[in-house]
């Protein structure tokens, strides 16, 4: 659609500002996969109920945002139950390998120029689009 | 007051997750796809999203974050195995079904039974990770 990026722009300000609260509120990095993480390996234990608040606005408020907008909220995720599993173990296991995902690395690294969030960025982009070119242009399978 | 900035940190992360559109997977994997129908929304997402977050960084020098305590301490700049194994790890499940930590969360409420198999499937990813990471860090210690 020719509106989309016009969305695009206006909630990528909105998840810019979360960042922006969470940054100056609290002193702390909005990173998904480090304060999800965090709270799944026992490593964030000083901090739990506060991840624990940061997870509910970010399912909640959707939740609540799609009863009010007339868009179909749908994510056209792939009924492939295999390729769901092992998508998502990969997602796991790497963001907390490299210490952080499309959040930390990506917005939060490269504002603030981050040498390795911007490599990170540009590694995971590239292994993404290599991974959808073979798997879907040549093997046909996704 | 720091759980209330939390939730809303949280609820604005995923109300633009959701307005942007980075919820469907077809529009990050269209953002991915540059052999097929390339589709450019994620570049404004990101652009959109790192302009007030420049601005937050800037404004937090000679200041402290409002519930006290300190600010992160600058990067690191060096580049190690861990970031270069982890992103390409991550890079391969991003591109395989299109859905990262942030908006794999927020989409948890109308994603199905997919959404919530990813959701398990990511978080035993992650609870996997710590044994692997010693392990990298040991064998790059001994070399």
């Amino acid at each position: 659609m020719e509106t989309d990026w016009i969305w695009g722009l206006i909630g990528g300000g909105l998840i810019g500002l979360g960042g922006a609260v969470f940054l100056l509120g609290n002193g702390r990095i909005m990173g998904a996969s480090g304060i999800l993480g965090g709270l799944l390996d026992g490593s964030g234990r000083s901090n739990t109920a506060e991840r624990i608040a940061f997870i509910a606005g970010v399912v909640l408020i959707p939740m609540i945002a799609v009863v009010f907008t007339s868009a179909e909220a749908q994510t056209h995720l792939t009924p492939n139950l295999a390729v769901i599993v092992i998508a998502g173990l990969l997602v796991g296991l790497g963001t907390r390998i490299a210490n952080g995902c499309t959040s930390g690395h990506g917005v939060c690294g490269i504002s603030r120029l981050s040498w390795r969030g911007l490599i990170a960025t540009i590694i995971y982009i590239l292994a993404g689009a290599a991974t959808l070119a073979v798997l879907r242009h040549v093997w046909s399978l996704i | 007051m720091r759980l209330v900035l939390s939730f809303s940190a949280g609820g604005l992360f995923g109300l633009g997750l959701f307005l942007s559109g980075m919820t469907d997977t077809r529009k990050v994997q269209g953002w991915l796809d540059i052999f097929g129908n390339w589709d450019p929304t994620l570049a404004f997402v990101m652009g959109g999203a790192i302009i007030p977050m420049a601005i937050a960084w800037q404004l937090t020098r000679g200041r402290r974050p409002l519930v006290g305590g300190s600010f992160p301490t600058p990067p690191r700049q060096e580049l190690d195995r861990r970031l270069v194994i982890g992103s390409v790890l991550f890079g391969m499940g991003w591109g395989l079904a299109g859905l990262c930590p942030g908006p794999a969360m927020a989409s948890l409420s109308y994603g199905g039974t997919g959404g919530i198999v990813f959701m398990i499937a990511m978080a035993a990813g992650m609870i996997a990770a710590p044994p692997v990471v010693q392990r990298l860090d040991h064998t790059a210690a001994k070399a």
